[in-house]
């Protein structure tokens, strides 16, 4: 698999996404640098966390208008595959490649906790097809813009159409506030239409160890990786 | 040939002109200097100082930078060991951790800025102490932080929490450096001073550390990074003076911190010094250009010439004053090889941040400073650290011997009644609140991070092996001030060993100490005495454990209307672990059997003086601190990291405040689990309003770790083989309940829940 990660002037997720590609296909990602513009054909962009342009704006806004958006559209039309985590899921919306917006966490703080996230019933998507409706992923998140806003027409249409890609659920046995943000619906991540570019919030790439706290990342990682290789 | 003042007014700003005025005692009051000090600089400079020159020296001159009340004791911390790299006097401490690898790391205070704007200076604490650690070269990879706020029912104490809290996560969470522990605690004593200090470790090649000494005349002086403003001027100053109820006006001398720009400063800095361009770098940090300038100067015995009109600016007109003293975040200043200039500027260029060539290095030994086509300041280099003021202030330690019985204290509560009491203390209780908010996981290194482990630890990025995830770096912040104000000497050596019992009951091995002396005002003979006092607490137990201090941070004067703050001198350890996996969390599994290493078998009668339980039960913490015995805590540790390499351990958890029994809550929590325990013969039959049961429970006798097994036989012929005390605590179940003698069973769910519940509804949740 060729793969490629974005890096802007305050992405600071960078690295551990290129530990992890790394560590599930032995070989290093690109990094794509957010003025250039020239790339080989990739099979995954992924578009890291971090702060792009410092938040300043609004997170993901400034990252948005760089060059190498363009490139990353062109790769999605070409029916490329893109993964955004985090700042990298804002960067998408900015960029009007996923619907909706990401808004202030509910209580206005920054969260950095465990989550875990249910599969829902989507469509077929490289990012889904080895896990089953109704499973289980313990992944990470860290954000202070992780609220997922729509209208009740744009979620039905998400819903409908198979978009929602995971959902925060409660753990067994507990009362704890599962939804770390208040998002709509509790969604997690969502997919674009044609279900190659999935935008998430929590960190896949922070959940690969056993000493991480489990190992779901890496298995949702990989899982992908299968997929996008054939 | 440069031109004298009066022969062209026209081309100088009316504020330049004013700064390069002769100045006057008054403006060395106005100033924070004595009449004593400004009489020194005129005599050694041979001339009245103008104002820039003035300021300069003041800034030097400062506790801050000088460091005037504590330098003669900080002389006699241990700092040598074999496996230090580099001790006190440059950016931060260096330690060997093998593989060819460095550790690099500091803790450094913002208190005063930090009350005064509470989001700011503790953002601007973490920005300036992670640029300590990346100007010797190293990539930051944890921050920490120990806090200490007012009273928690203090209405001002919420609004410093939030904000300090904001803060700190606001600057660490952008730059992408995970916050990983600390501690927060609270104290009517910090109503007026609350303290925000900010540790940073970094990782480097120990080849290729940087250092701040400047080389060759001749070679160009580089300012990188963000522009210089009008913020924070003179913070240095503000920083070393009580305060009083206007202290908000000082509001203007706080600076504001931009963690984006911070980041990509690191990044350009670190790509630069991968390259062999940088010969020496200094991060602009309290007194900015001055201390940076002069400092890089002094250590090099040479001198610098700069135009100040070359200086990046953010604000029109500046002066060489305002120049010179801002303190401007995000800021750095380099020597680099001549004919590097070009490559150099590339990398900043790409990184969007300013580079300017500002002046040279000369041999002439003194710091001459163009602007507007004057001269604003020629002055002697020496003078400013070699004859800044060292004081021998007289002090008196008061080391508090009264020892108070379990009897004397009129109790009439029940123990589950103190331990629900412990729990709704926010100095006890989980402090999720806050660390929730910081971002723990970032770089994809955190094994611990909080309270799943004593020590936080890191792994090491790099050293990852077919067997392993490689080796790890341990962390903590520990001080208990309410013992060092009872004994200063005793609380000294208290900090230090509770520190190495937190990295050891993590698994990793104690190494070094940065450490933050936090104190009121030096000039009163007993809080003179709190400093000398607990220095010499931390030079023994720091000599005995072998681990060095190789940086640290004075912070002083933090008074408010002459009232001070309890004397708070922090221990910033690092450990080593040399395998990831051996790491220990404090939580028990079921069924292993609790042992508390270090607890003789015949004690009945727990320490209760100074103890969190004296506080809560009587509200006095008016006697003497439980004793530390070095040897003992020696071999704790050792005993500990024995076992633990033998891997016959599951958990570890050190007793600290709130005592036997509040560590053993803490332990069972996480996996719902329960506990008989096996009292001592003589206290079983004893009532559950009994003082000697009590002061068992929440005794805070020193030198004690309680770990978890499930291979006790193999653990206990360990222990007597080394001739340890220990004592055999109980097997934990799944019962979910504190069983203490039939009389008093606790359910650990109901103090679990207030555990959690006591800081956010606090914090209005």
């Amino acid at each position: 698999m060729r793969s490629g990660v974005t890096i802007f002037p305050g992405s600071n997720c960078d690295r551990d996404i290129i530990v992890a590609l790394k560590e599930i296909s032995g070989k290093t990602p690109i990094k794509m640098w957010h003025k250039d513009t020239e790339f080989p054909n990739l099979d995954l962009i992924v578009i890291p966390g971090g702060f792009s342009f410092g938040d300043y704006l609004r997170c993901g806004a400034l990252a948005a208008r760089s060059p190498i958006i363009k490139n990353i559209k062109n790769h999605i039309s070409r029916g490329g595959a893109v993964l955004g985590i985090c700042n990298g899921f804002q960067i998408l919306i900015e960029a009007g490649i996923l619907p909706g917006s990401l808004i202030r966490n509910e209580k206005l703080l920054f969260t950095c906790r465990k989550t875990i996230l249910e599969i829902q019933d989507s469509m077929i998507s490289p990012f889904l097809s080895g896990l089953k409706k109704g499973q289980y992923l313990n992944i990470p998140v860290a954000h202070n813009e992780g609220n997922f806003f729509a209208s009740e027409t744009l979620l039905n249409e998400l819903k409908n159409e198979g978009r929602i890609a995971f959902k925060y659920v409660k753990e067994a046995n507990t009362d704890d506030d599962y939804n770390p943000n208040g998002s709509c619906n509790d969604i997690a991540g969502i997919l674009s239409k044609n279900g190659k570019v999935l935008g998430m919030m929590p960190h896949p790439e922070r959940a690969i160890y056993n000493l991480h706290g489990g190992t779901d990342g890496l298995k949702f990682l990989s899982k992908t990786f299968e997929k996008l290789i054939g | 040939m440069m031109k004298t003042l009066n022969e062209d007014l026209y081309n100088i700003n009316e504020n330049e002109y004013l700064a390069q005025q002769e100045s006057t005692l008054e403006d060395a009051l106005e100033m924070g200097l004595t009449e004593d000090e400004f009489n020194l600089i005129c005599t050694k400079i041979k001339k009245k100082p103008n104002k820039t020159e003035l300021g300069i020296f003041s800034a030097m001159f400062s506790e801050h930078c000088s460091y005037k009340s504590s330098k003669k004791w900080l002389k006699t911390l241990p700092t040598k060991a074999n496996h230090v790299i580099q001790g006190p006097g440059e950016n931060a401490g260096v330690i060997d951790i093998g593989n060819d690898l460095a550790a690099v790391f500091k803790i450094e205070s913002h208190n005063h800025p930090s009350f005064i704007e509470p989001y700011q200076g503790a953002a601007t604490g973490v920005g300036g102490i992670l640029r300590d650690v990346f100007t010797m070269g190293a990539r930051p990879i944890a921050l920490l932080n120990a806090l200490r706020f007012g009273s928690p029912t203090q209405p001002l104490t919420k609004h410093l929490v939030s904000g300090v809290v904001k803060g700190i996560g606001g600057y660490g969470n952008c730059i992408g450096i995970p916050t990983v522990g600390g501690e927060t605690n609270f104290n009517q004593s910090y109503d007026g001073n609350i303290l925000v200090n900010a540790m940073a470790v970094g990782l480097a090649n120990k080849h290729r550390i940087f250092y701040s000494a400047a080389t060759g005349s001749g070679n160009p002086v580089i300012y990188v990074g963000a522009k210089t403003g009008r913020d924070g001027i003179h913070g240095a100053t503000m920083a070393s003076t009580e305060f009083t109820e206007n202290s908000s006006e000082k509001r203007p001398t706080v600076q504001v911190g931009d963690p984006f720009t911070g980041k990509l400063l690191l990044e350009a800095c670190l790509e630069l010094m991968s390259t062999d361009a940088v010969l020496s770098i200094q991060d602009m940090g309290a007194a900015g250009l001055t201390s940076s300038s002069v400092e890089m100067a002094s250590k090099g015995s040479l001198g610098m010439h700069l135009n100040l009109d070359l200086v990046p600016t953010r604000e029109e007109k500046m002066t060489s004053y305002e120049i010179m003293l801002s303190e401007s975040q995000e800021r750095m200043l380099m020597i680099l090889k001549p004919g590097s200039e070009e490559k150099a500027k590339m990398i900043f260029d790409k990184w969007d941040l300013d580079f300017a060539v500002i002046g040279e290095v000369t041999k002439t030994g003194r710091l001459i400073l163009d602007k507007d086509g004057f001269e604003a300041c020629n002055i002697p280099i020496n003078p400013l650290v070699e004859d800044a003021p060292e004081y021998d202030r007289p002090y008196k330690i008061i080391q508090n011997k009264k020892i108070i019985k379990p009897n004397e204290l009129n109790i009439n509560e029940t123990i589950s009644e103190i331990l629900t009491k412990m729990f709704k203390n926010p100095n006890i209780a989980s402090k999720r609140w806050i660390w929730e908010q910081y971002d723990s996981s970032v770089m994809g290194d955190t094994i611990s991070s909080n309270s799943k482990s004593d020590a936080a630890i890191v792994k090491i990025h790099g050293t990852e092996s077919t067997k392993s995830l490689g080796k790890g770096i341990a962390m903590t912040t520990d001080c208990t001030p309410r013992y060092v104000k009872s004994d200063p000497i005793n609380g000294g050596m208290q900090a230090v060993c509770e520190a190495a019992r937190n990295i050891a009951a993590s698994g990793a091995k104690p190494m070094a100490i940065t450490n933050n002396l936090n104190f009121g005002n030096p000039e009163k003979l007993n809080i003179m005495g709190e400093i000398v006092g607990s220095i010499k607490g931390i030079s023994k137990a720091a000599s005995f454990l072998n681990t060095p201090i190789v940086s640290g941070n004075v912070s002083l004067y933090n008074e408010t209307n002459g009232k001070g703050i309890l004397p708070t001198p922090v221990i910033g350890m690092v450990g080593v672990i040399d395998e990831v996996e051996n790491c220990l969390e404090i939580n028990a599994q079921d069924d292993n059997t609790l042992i508390v290493l270090g607890q003789s078998k015949n004690l009945i009668e727990g320490w209760i003086g100074c103890s969190v339980y004296q506080e809560i039960t009587n509200n006095k913490i008016d006697t003497a601190p439980p004793p530390v015995y070095l040897e003992n805590e020696k071999k704790i540790i050792d005993i500990l990291l024995k076992l633990n390499n033998k891997k016959l351990l599951t958990a570890a958890h050190d007793i600290s405040d709130g005592g036997l029994l509040t560590t053993t809550c803490e332990m069972l929590f996480k996996n719902n689990l329960g506990l008989s325990i096996n009292l001592p013969k003589s206290l079983f039959k004893c009532d559950s309003k009994d003082p000697t049961l009590h002061s068992w429970c929440f005794g805070e006798d020193q030198g004690r770790i309680i770990v978890a097994t499930d291979k006790i036989d193999d653990v206990e012929s360990f222990l007597e083989d080394g001739n340890i005390d220990y004592f055999i605590l109980g097997k934990t179940n799944s019962s979910n309940n504190l069983n203490l003698n039939d009389k008093t069973i606790i359910s650990i769910n109901d103090i679990k829940e207030l555990n959690d519940q006591t800081l956010p509804s606090l914090m209005g949740e």
